[in-house]
C-alpha cells in the first residue's frame, strides 16, 4: 500500500518541471566528478558534451517534434562559430556579445533557409537543406575566403581592432583570450559556462515539449494533412521550430568558438549534420534526454576510440599468441584511430536497424520486460494476487 | 425548413485527364438540414467533398459558404470558416493519445491561424481540456483517454475523428461514409450519435452507402451520377423515384 | 563561340557521370522505393575496381635492369610483360577499359549481397530510416576502401592512345581553339551507350516492362503475382552495375580516392530531385543539364560577374526548380509525396 502510494507520488514528482530541472542541473554540473571513473573528467571533452548537447537538443526540436529530417544544421553551427570569432576580432573578447550575435546570425540564416526549404516536405526537404548547407560550405571555401579565411580557418590575430576592448584598455602582449567579464572561458570555467547555458536551453526545450505549441508540432509529425483540415496553417509552426533549432545550432557554434576561438569550414560540411542526426537518433528521437545521452555516448567513444593506436592494440592483445595477436590487431585497427568513422558508420546502421527508438527506448523496453518478468514470477508464487489484479483490470 | 443556404455549389466542373468527375454540378445545402448525397461508385461524391474543403480546386465554377466564395482558399482557411470533414479512412493523429487528438482541434478553434505560445499556454489549457473531455464522453471514448489513437479499432478511430470535428463546433460538417466498414452494433451507435448531433441543429452533409442510415437521418437526399445531380428531394420522394432506381439502385450492386 | 562550345563539351563528361549515377539511383527508388545514400559509394567502388584491376595486372617481379651497366640495378617488370611481351604491355595499357569486364561481375555481386543482406529489410521502413541506414552504409564502405587503399588519390591512367587531346575544332572546321581530351569524349560516348542500353533493356524486355510498371504503381505489380523479390534484387544489382561502370570509366578523369563517392552523392541527389524523382528520362536530362551548367558557371567571364557561382550553381538551380516545379522537371505524380 505504502509502496504504491510512494510510487505514484514519485511519478508525479518526476513529472514536475522544477524537480526535473533541479536533478538535471545537479547531474550536469557534477559531471567533472562522476565522469572521473570513465576517464572523461577533463575540460576538453566535458565542454564537447555540453556544447554538442545544445546542438542536439536544438536538432531534436525540429527532427524529434516535427519529423523533418534536416541535413543542413551544420551550416548554422558554422555560421555561429564564424560570427563569434568575428565578434572577438572586431568588438571584444567578452563572450556575451559573441554568443548573442551568433544566435542572431544563425537565426537569420535559418529564416532564409527554412522559408525556402519548408515549402517541400519529406525527402525533398532533406535534399533542399542539404543543398543549402553545401552552398554555404562551398562558398566558405571559395569566394567568402575574406570572411572565413578558407582552409586555414578563421583565427584571432594581434592586430585585430577589438573596438570595445580598446575603449577600456591598451592591447596587451600576445593574443588575448576569451573571457566572461574577466573570467577566462577555457578549461573548467568554459565547461561550467557552457553547462549553465545548456541547462537554460534545456529548460526552454522542456517548455516547448510540454506546451501546446509542442503538441501541435507533434501533431504535424503525425498527420500534417489532418492539421490543415483542422484549420492550422502548418508552415509558420514548422518555420518557428526550424528557426529555433537553427538558433540552438548557432548557439552551439558560438560556444565552440567561445571555448576555443577558431572557426573552420569543415564544421559546415553535411557529414557534420550527419553526426548530429546520429546523436539524436542514437539517444532517442523526440525524447527530452535521449539526444543528450547520444551526444555523451558518441563524443565519449570518439575520444577513446580515435586515440587508440596500433601500439595500444598490441599491448591489449599481448596475452594471445603472436599470430592471433596480429590478426586481432589488424581487425581492430579497422575500427579505432583513423577508423573511428567506420565504427560511427556501423553504429549508425545498427541503431537505425535495431533501435529506431534509440538507446533510451531500448532501456525502457528492457526495464518493462524485466518488471513484467519479475511480476510474473511473483504471481506464480501467489495465485490470489493474480486473481485480484485480474478483477481490477476488468473494471 | 430553414431557407438560408449555407453551402452553394455553382456550376462546378472538375476533370481528371479526360474524365469529368464533376460535370457542371449545382447543389444547395440549407441551414440546419441533414443532407445526404448518394450515388454509385465513381459518381464524384468524394471529389465533391474534396472541392468543398479546398483539397482540390475546381476547373470552373464556385463554391460559396455562408455567402462568401471559398474556391481557391487554402484548406486551413476554409476550415477556419467553419467547415469540418470526417474522411472515409479516418484521418487522426495515430501517434498521439485520444485526449491530445481532441485537444488539438479545440486549440485550432481558440488559437486561430498561428500562435507561438510556448510559455503562456496554460491560460487556455484547462478550457481546452474541458471542451475536449465533454466531446470524448459524448462519444463514449472516456475510458481510453490516454491510449494511443493508432492502436484503436477502426470503429473507434471513426468516432474519434467525429469527436475531433465536433469539438470545433463547425457550421457545416461533411461526413464521408461515416459507417462504412463498421460492424452492425457500431453502425447503430454511430447513428445514435449522429441523431444526437442532429438535435443541435448543425448542418450536415452525409455521403453514405447504407440506405438505413440515409433514411433514418437525412432531411433531404441528392442523387449524384456521372458528376451531376440527377434527382433531389425528401427521402420519401427519392425512394419512390423511378430515375433514381434506374441510375443508382439498378446500376450498383448492393 | 569557341569558348561556349568548349564549355559545352566540358560539361558533357561530367554530365554523363551525373546522369549515370542518377539513373541507377532513380532505378533503385523508382522500383524498390529505397532512397539509397550509399549509391555514391557504389560509384566509388567502381572506380576502385579499375584501380584493383590495374594493380592486379601490374603485379611485378624485380628484374635486373640491363640498360644500366655501371652497377646492378633492378626494375619492376609486370609478370604480364615477362610472359607475353608487347601483348602484355598492351593489356596493361588498356587496364581501365578492360576492368569494365572485371567490374560488372564484381558490382553485380556487391549489389546482390547488399540487397539480400541489408537493403531488403528496409523496403517497408520510412524514407528517413532508409536515408540514415544507407548513409551509415556509405561511411562503412568508404572507410573499408580507405583502410585498403589509403587516403591518397590513386592515379589510374587511360590507354596511351587516347591520353592526348582531340582537336575537335579542326575536325569540325571551327578553328583550332577547341581542344578536348580524348578520354572525356570517350566517357561521354560511353555514358550515352550505357544509358541507351538501360533504356532499351527497360523498353524491350518483359523484365523491363515489369520494372517500369513497378515505378508507376508498386503495389499493383506486387498484386499481379509477379515474383517481386527476385526482380528487386536484380534491379538493385543493375543499379549497382551502372554506378560501378560509371566509376570505372571515371577513374582516369579524377584519380579516385575514398571520398569520391560522397562528393558525387550529394550532387547526384540534387540532380535526381531536379530531374524529378522516379523519372528516368528526367534523371538523365537533369544530369547533362547540370553538368553543362556547371561548366558554364566555371567560365572566367561568368565568375567575374558572379564570383563563386561555379561552386553553388547546381544547388541554386535545384532550389529554384523545386520551388517553381515542385515535382522536378519531369516528375511523376505521386512518387515520394507524403
Amino acid at each position: 500500500m505504502l509502496r504504491g502510494f510512494l510510487k505514484i507520488n514519485m511519478k508525479k514528482l518526476l513529472k514536475n518541471n522544477l524537480v526535473i530541472m533541479i536533478i538535471f542541473s545537479v547531474v550536469v554540473l557534477t559531471m567533472p566528478i562522476w565522469m572521473q571513473p570513465f576517464g572523461a573528467a577533463y575540460p576538453d571533452i566535458l565542454q564537447k558534451f555540453v556544447i554538442f548537447g545544445v546542438f542536439a537538443i536544438g536538432y531534436n526540436i525540429l527532427f524529434g517534434l516535427t519529423g523533418y529530417l534536416s541535413f543542413g544544421h551544420a551550416a548554422f553551427l558554422g555560421v555561429g562559430s564564424y560570427t563569434a570569432v568575428w565578434s572577438f576580432k572586431l568588438l571584444t573578447m567578452n563572450i556575451i556579445p559573441a554568443i548573442i550575435l551568433s544566435v542572431i546570425m544563425s537565426g537569420i540564416f535559418a529564416v532564409l533557409m527554412g522559408y525556402v526549404a519548408l515549402r517541400r516536405s519529406g525527402i525533398y526537404f532533406s535534399i533542399l537543406t542539404l543543398a543549402f548547407a553545401q552552398m554555404c560550405y562551398n562558398l566558405a571555401y571559395s569566394v567568402l575566403t575574406p570572411i572565413t579565411n578558407g582552409e586555414t580557418g578563421l583565427q584571432l590575430a594581434k592586430s585585430d581592432p577589438r573596438v570595445i576592448d580598446r575603449l577600456f584598455s591598451e592591447a596587451g602582449e600576445g593574443l588575448p583570450s576569451t573571457t566572461l567579464f574577466g573570467i577566462e572561458t577555457s578549461g573548467y570555467s568554459g565547461f561550467y559556462i557552457s553547462a549553465v547555458v545548456m541547462i537554460i536551453v534545456f529548460y526552454i526545450s522542456l517548455k516547448i515539449f510540454n506546451s501546446s505549441f509542442g503538441l501541435k508540432l507533434k501533431a504535424i509529425k503525425s498527420n500534417q494533412n489532418r492539421m490543415r483540415y483542422l484549420g492550422f496553417n502548418t508552415r509558420p509552426y514548422l518555420l518557428t521550430a526550424f528557426v529555433i533549432s537553427g538558433m540552438y545550432a548557432g548557439l552551439a557554434g558560438g560556444l565552440l568558438a567561445a571555448t576555443d576561438p577558431l572557426a573552420g569550414a569543415e564544421r559546415m560540411q553535411w557529414t557534420a549534420s550527419g553526426e548530429v542526426i546520429l546523436m539524436t537518433i542514437l539517444g532517442g528521437v523526440g525524447t527530452l534526454f535521449g539526444p543528450l545521452l547520444g551526444v555523451i555516448i558518441i563524443k565519449y567513444f570518439e575520444n577513446i576510440f580515435s586515440a587508440i593506436n596500433q601500439l595500444d592494440l598490441h599491448s591489449f592483445y599481448s596475452i594471445f599468441p603472436t599470430w592471433l595477436e596480429n590478426a586481432m590487431v589488424s581487425i581492430s585497427s579497422l575500427f579505432v584511430g583513423e577508423g573511428w568513422h567506420m565504427t560511427l558508420g556501423l553504429l549508425f546502421m545498427l541503431v537505425v536497424a535495431f533501435l529506431p527508438g534509440g538507446v533510451l527506448e531500448g532501456m525502457q523496453l528492457t526495464y518493462k520486460k524485466l518488471t513484467t518478468y519479475v511480476s510474473k514470477k511473483r504471481n506464480k508464487t501467489g495465485g490470489e494476487s493474480k486473481k485480484e489484479t485480474g478483477v481490477n483490470h476488468g473494471k | 425548413m430553414g431557407s438560408k443556404a449555407v453551402l452553394q455549389v455553382t456550376n462546378v466542373l472538375k476533370t481528371f485527364g479526360g474524365l469529368k468527375a464533376l460535370n457542371n454540378l449545382n447543389l444547395t445545402i440549407e441551414e440546419g438540414t441533414v443532407h445526404a448525397i448518394i450515388g454509385p461508385n465513381g459518381a464524384g461524391k468524394s471529389t465533391l467533398l474534396n472541392v468543398c474543403i479546398g483539397q482540390l480546386t475546381p476547373d470552373t465554377g464556385t463554391v460559396e459558404f455562408d455567402g462568401q466564395i471559398i474556391t481557391g482558399l487554402a484548406p486551413h482557411e476554409i476550415s477556419q470558416r467553419g467547415i469540418s470533414r470526417v474522411f472515409q479512412t479516418p484521418q487522426i493523429f495515430e501517434d498521439l493519445d485520444i485526449l491530445q487528438n481532441v485537444m488539438i482541434p479545440a486549440l485550432a478553434h481558440i488559437d486561430g491561424q498561428f500562435t507561438f505560445n510556448a510559455v503562456k499556454d496554460l491560460r487556455h489549457r484547462n478550457e481546452v481540456k474541458r471542451a475536449a473531455m465533454e466531446i470524448i464522453e459524448q462519444m463514449n471514448l472516456g475510458d481510453q483517454l490516454h491510449d494511443r489513437a493508432g492502436a484503436m479499432s477502426r470503429g473507434n478511430k471513426r468516432r474519434l475523428e467525429l469527436a475531433m470535428c465536433l469539438v470545433q463546433k463547425p457550421k457545416l460538417l461533411l461526413l464521408d461514409e461515416p459507417t462504412a466498414g463498421m460492424a452492425r452494433a457500431d453502425t447503430n451507435q454511430t447513428i445514435e450519435i449522429l441523431k444526437k448531433i442532429k438535435a443541435t441543429g448543425m448542418t450536415k452533409v452525409i455521403i453514405e452507402h447504407d440506405m438505413n442510415v440515409v433514411f433514418s437521418l437525412a432531411d433531404r437526399v441528392s442523387v449524384l451520377a456521372q458528376g451531376t445531380i440527377i434527382a433531389e428531394g425528401t427521402p420519401q420522394e427519392i425512394r419512390e423515384s423511378e430515375i433514381v432506381k434506374e441510375a443508382y439502385l439498378g446500376g450498383a450492386k448492393i | 563561340m569557341d569558348a561556349i562550345l568548349l564549355q559545352l563539351l566540358n560539361g558533357l563528361d561530367k554530365g554523363g557521370a551525373y546522369a549515370l549515377i542518377a539513373l541507377g539511383l532513380t532505378l533503385a527508388f523508382g522500383t524498390l522505393g529505397i532512397v539509397n545514400f550509399a549509391h555514391g559509394a557504389l560509384f566509388m567502388l567502381g572506380a576502385f575496381c579499375a584501380v584493383t584491376f590495374n594493380k592486379f595486372l601490374t603485379i611485378s617481379k624485380s628484374v635486373k635492369d640491363e640498360s644500366i651497366t655501371f652497377f646492378d640495378a633492378y626494375k619492376e617488370v609486370p609478370y604480364l610483360e615477362i610472359w607475353w611481351g608487347d601483348t602484355g604491355a598492351a593489356i596493361i595499357d588498356y587496364a581501365v577499359p578492360l576492368s569494365i569486364l572485371f567490374a560488372i561481375p564484381v558490382m553485380l555481386l556487391i549489389g546482390w549481397a547488399l540487397e539480400r543482406g541489408l537493403i531488403q529489410y528496409f523496403y517497408k521502413r520510412t524514407h528517413a530510416s532508409q536515408i540514415l541506414f544507407t548513409f551509415g552504409l556509405a561511411i562503412v564502405i568508404q572507410e573499408i576502401i580507405r583502410h585498403i587503399f589509403g587516403a591518397n588519390p590513386i592515379p589510374t591512367p587511360a590507354p596511351e592512345i587516347v591520353s592526348g587531346s582531340a582537336n575537335i575544332g579542326l575536325y569540325l572546321g571551327l578553328g583550332e581553339n577547341i581542344i578536348y581530351p580524348w578520354w572525356r569524349l570517350i566517357y561521354f560516348s560511353f555514358s550515352i551507350i550505357v544509358i541507351t542500353a538501360v533504356f532499351a533493356f527497360l523498353k524491350f524486355t518483359t523484365f523491363g516492362m515489369v520494372v517500369r510498371a513497378g515505378i508507376q504503381n508498386r503495389e499493383m505489380v506486387g498484386m499481379l503475382g509477379i515474383n517481386i523479390e527476385r526482380r528487386f534484387t536484380i534491379v538493385f544489382s543493375l543499379s549497382a552495375v551502372v554506378a560501378g561502370v560509371a566509376g570505372v570509366m571515371y577513374a582516369p578523369i579524377v584519380p579516385p580516392d575514398f571520398h569520391l563517392g560522397m562528393d558525387f552523392l550529394v550532387l547526384t541527389f540534387v540532380v535526381v530531385v531536379v530531374g524529378g524523382m522516379g523519372s528516368l528520362p528526367g534523371a538523365v536530362a537533369a544530369g547533362f543539364l547540370l553538368g553543362v551548367l556547371q561548366s558554364f558557371a566555371a567560365m572566367n567571364e561568368v565568375k567575374e560577374i558572379l564570383p563563386g557561382i561555379d561552386q553553388i550553381i547546381i544547388y541554386l538551380v535545384a532550389v529554384v526548380v523545386l520551388l517553381v516545379r515542385p515535382r522536378g522537371l519531369m516528375g511523376v505524380k505521386g512518387v515520394f509525396e507524403d
